[in-house]
């Protein structure tokens, strides 16, 4: 292999190799219940999900070129329908919550998508936060709907109409859900690699390398950013409605733009260049927060501090300084 | 009538510190491209030092008495300072490394950025909101028609029409002014005609952040300095550019009466929809206008 | 070719115009190109060559005029129609996915003229007869080595004619080429011009090449546009041209104004 085509980093072109790292990484996530405690398996799943949600948002920034700093949007758009579906309709089914809840990011994601995909780099972070900032207004002023800034409890879902949390809390969020959260994880994960790895794919990171040219090879740049948006918002919204029953409770917090931030920080973390780099980082990122929080009052001055050094010294993020230091090392 | 005045008085109050916020993140995104996401959180900075400087004049004034009011006054803008200040030792240390790299980057280290200073607010004043309400109440108020204003706001209005007066003036008067336009229109250009780039950058960054620290010092007195204070005036500020459009003054300006109008007509007869309908309105600017009202294209 | 033998007209614009502010960059032009034919656009800086393109091509809006493309009335279609329709073009500056292969560039094409980049659920890389026509495409222009090798990577010279593998690659009826040697070393001009040249003549595709090497132009057109001022000053055969006056002292006569 030439040292060139190193260059050519996105896509990791053979399957096969792909799944020469997917099946171990699997198996140690299907395992690590057994090995760890009932705190540390909750924790893993809040893990996964920021993964689904952060491997929608990367598909517009890694892949598309569109920085979003309004992803808690269609993150809280999902958990509050959640929400929604418990408070009215007395809904407990989980696969009913993710139908309700991608039927509603579609919805809003289509809508926003419209405006939001005319603009590209600042103006777009800047139209995306300003219209995610309009649902956290609402969420926050409209308390007899939303329970403002008290939020909405939602109660222990019903997974595959069979398993009920009745009864242990705790223990039904480290076994079952956590193999829920996981199942929906890994088609999450396979859906967006055949995504990213499409002809569909290709056409998004030509956009992004070029916009004048990928529209003199006949690619329609705005629909194409559109429907690149609206899967983006899906899968973050996806993400929303599993981390409801995790966290028990959504407030306006999630929707707040701050969060958006935080997804957009995870995905550097991880690496926005590579496919895994947003699923690593968010993973990391989440065990980060939690000790952060857990240690000191300033945490975010410690996030803070992380970001700042992150983007001076490794811009790669963790899977792309990985990958260069493994080919380093092959190289010897 | 009377209800009328004082609603367009707060509208103003709003628009006269917003103006200075906006404006200074306006200037700094005109002349350097730069985004920067602390920038509430330096208009924080700059209310926390005030009302810090006043706390400790009140604490040594003897039992019972309150400080000189002149003397408050005159310490007053040492917020502005601080976070001149502190903006003049950010730029050269952590923004000058990443003029050249993506967009994306700039935005993520000041983000970070905002973090830190939160906290660094927090450690050094700790949670609780810090007062400087004894000028507010020093200045009493005044009686319109049968309703009474506070006479501070008024203080507060004239600082923002004289800041903007004194803005405009230095923009398009001074020397000074001359290359920051010429820097903003055309950086490469500007540098090799001799401007010194980085001094005109680290000058812009610092006037930005001169007048965010002011707007926070003119303001705590009549509302305390409270921690997130700087993130929901990033937010606001933000409507206030893209209306306005980004890099404009003038824009800014007009932004902030925009914003001030709005939202004292939205806490007065739609406070549930207040925000959204401020947020609407910069979306539907930036549809219809995607450089704002006074923006270049 | 000789004039004797009318081949059909393929693209003819009908006094097409487009101003910048007061400045006509492209004057009520009426230019033709025929089936087959390979045309060479000429003239100095800012005579409106590249302005002419971009309004046939579909990056500019044309202020009035009209440009009919085999027979149909293309002036109000998107670029995306224009190319479905058989306009492909390169570019000055090269244009390029300068993150991803020579092969992908070429095959992103492919997969755009067939349709393929509105599926979001089959993998590209499945795709075999796209790649096999993406790598032929690549052996036509001589550039089957460097096709692993990231765009960003290759030397100018094969970036230029990467370039013009994209825009073959959406197989056009008409493909325009603007100033497909530029920034290459002389020694590289030739190579460059016999493999576009050699592809475009075996595929009877009409070309329309923007270009100031007059060398070039001589040995490579059947046909020569002279523009000047935003108007067509000449038009006609290599030696015609060669023989014209007003071409003479405006172009060919001051090779010093040339950029």
């Amino acid at each position: 292999m030439s040292t060139v085509t190193t260059t050519v980093a996105l896509e990791h072109r053979s399957p096969v190799r792909t799944l020469g790292w997917a099946v171990p990484a699997l198996v140690i996530l299907l395992a690590l219940p057994f090995v760890v405690d009932q705190y540390q398996t909750i924790l893993l799943a809040y893990g996964l999900v920021m993964g689904i949600a952060a491997l929608g948002f990367n598909l517009l920034l890694g892949y598309t070129g569109l920085l979003s700093f309004g992803h808690s949007a269609y993150f809280g758009v999902g958990a509050y329908t959640v929400a929604l579906m418990v408070k009215y309709l007395g809904v407990t089914s989980m696969e009913l919550f993710l139908v309700g809840a991608i039927v509603a990011c579609v919805l809003v994601t289509a809508v926003f998508g419209i405006a939001c995909v005319r603009y590209t780099r600042i103006f777009f972070g800047i139209l995306t936060m300003a219209l995610s900032q309009v649902l956290w207004s609402l969420a926050f002023k409209f308390f007899w709907v939303t329970g403002g800034t008290d939020g909405l409890r939602v109660p222990t879902p019903t997974l595959l109409g069979l398993v009920t949390g009745k009864g242990d809390k705790i223990a039904f969020l480290a076994t079952a859900y956590y193999y829920y959260v996981l199942g929906v994880f890994v088609i999450c994960t396979l859906v967006m690699w055949v995504i990213v790895s499409s002809p569909f794919g290709r056409a998004l990171q030509a956009i992004r390398d070029n916009e004048v040219r990928a529209e003199f090879v006949g690619i329609q740049i705005r629909q194409y950013r559109w429907v690149a948006f609206l899967v983006s918002g899906v899968f973050t919204g996806l993400a929303g409605a599993l981390w409801v029953p995790l966290n028990g409770l959504t407030t306006p917090d999630i929707m707040h733009w701050t969060f958006s931030g935080e997804i957009v920080f995870m995905t550097v973390l991880g690496g926005f260049r590579s496919f895994t780099g947003p699923i690593i980082g968010a993973i990391v990122f989440n065990y980060l927060k939690t000790y952060a929080v857990g240690y000191t009052v300033y945490w975010q001055l410690l996030l803070g501090v992380v970001l700042v050094v992150l983007v001076l010294s490794l811009p790669t993020g963790i899977v792309g300084t990985a990958e260069r230091l493994w080919a380093r090392w092959r190289a010897r | 009538m009377d209800i009328v005045v004082i609603h367009a008085l707060n509208a103003l109050l709003y628009a006269s510190v917003l103006f200075l916020i906006a404006g200074g993140l306006s200037l700094i995104y005109g002349v350097m491209r730069i985004v920067n996401l602390a920038h509430g959180n330096l208009y924080a900075f700059g209310a926390y030092v005030s009302a810090w400087v006043v706390g400790l004049l009140v604490a040594r004034a003897p039992e019972g008495a309150s400080p000189s009011t002149v003397l408050l006054l005159l310490l007053l803008p040492a917020g502005a300072v601080a976070a001149a200040a502190f903006g003049a030792l950010l730029e050269p240390t952590l923004l000058r490394p990443f003029y050249k790299r993506a967009e994306e980057y700039q935005l993520l280290v000041t983000f970070g950025l905002l973090m830190i200073i939160d906290d660094v607010i927090r450690w050094l004043w700790g949670p609780y909101p810090l007062s400087a309400s004894v000028l507010f109440e020093n200045f009493g108020s005044l009686g319109i028609g049968d309703a009474i204003y506070p006479t501070y706001n008024f203080l507060v209005i004239a600082v923002g029409a004289l800041a903007a007066v004194f803005l405009w003036a230095f923009i398009y008067k001074t020397r000074f002014g001359v290359v920051l336009r010429a820097t903003s229109q055309n950086m490469r250009m500007s540098s090799a005609l001799g401007v010194n780039v980085n001094r005109v950058y680290v000058q812009a960054f610092t006037l930005g952040c001169l007048m965010a620290g002011l707007g926070g010092a003119i303001i705590v007195p009549s509302q305390s300095a409270v921690l997130g204070m700087g993130v929901d005036a990033l937010i606001l500020s933000f409507i206030v550019v893209v209306v306005g459009g980004l890099g404009s003054l003038e824009g800014a300006l007009l932004g902030a009466l925009i914003v001030g109008v709005v939202r004292e007509a939205g806490i007065a007869w739609f406070p549930e929809i207040e925000l959204a309908v401020l947020y609407l309105i910069a979306a539907a600017v930036l549809l219809i206008r995607p450089a704002g009202l006074f923006g270049r294209a | 070719m000789s004039a004797s033998v009318p081949s059909p007209v393929l693209l003819e614009t009908r006094k097409l115009l487009k101003q910048f502010g007061e400045f006509r960059a492209v004057d009520h032009v009426d230019f033709r190109v025929q089936e087959g034919e390979v045309l060479a656009l000429i003239g100095s800086n800012g005579a409106g060559k590249t302005t002419l393109v971009n309004l046939i091509s579909g990056l500019l809006r044309a202020d009035a005029g009209q440009i009919i493309f085999r027979g149909a009335d293309v002036t109000a279609q998107t670029v995306h129609q224009r190319i479905a329709a058989g306009i492909a073009r390169s570019f000055q500056l090269v244009n390029l996915f300068d993150q991803l292969s020579a092969l992908d560039n070429v095959a992103l094409a492919i997969f755009s003229r067939q349709g393929k980049t509105r599926k979001l659920f089959s993998l590209a890389d499945a795709d075999r007869p796209v790649w096999d026509e993406a790598m032929a495409v690549l052996h036509l222009f001589r550039m089957e080595s460097k096709a692993r090798l990231s765009a960003g990577g290759l030397a100018q010279g094969e970036r230029k004619l990467l370039d013009v593998a994209i825009a073959y690659a959406l197989k056009p009826r008409l493909l325009f080429l603007d100033e497909p040697t530029s920034g290459v070393s002389t020694r590289e001009k030739a190579p460059i011009m016999d493999t576009i040249s050699s592809v475009v003549r075996s595929e009877r595709i009409s070309a329309a090449i923007i270009e100031h090497d007059m060398d070039v132009v001589f040995s490579y057109a059947d046909r020569i546009v002279a523009m000047h001022q935003g108007t067509i000053l000449a038009d006609g055969t290599p030696d015609e041209i060669r023989r014209n006056e007003r071409v003479l002292t405006t172009l060919i006569g001051t090779p010093e104004t040339r950029g």
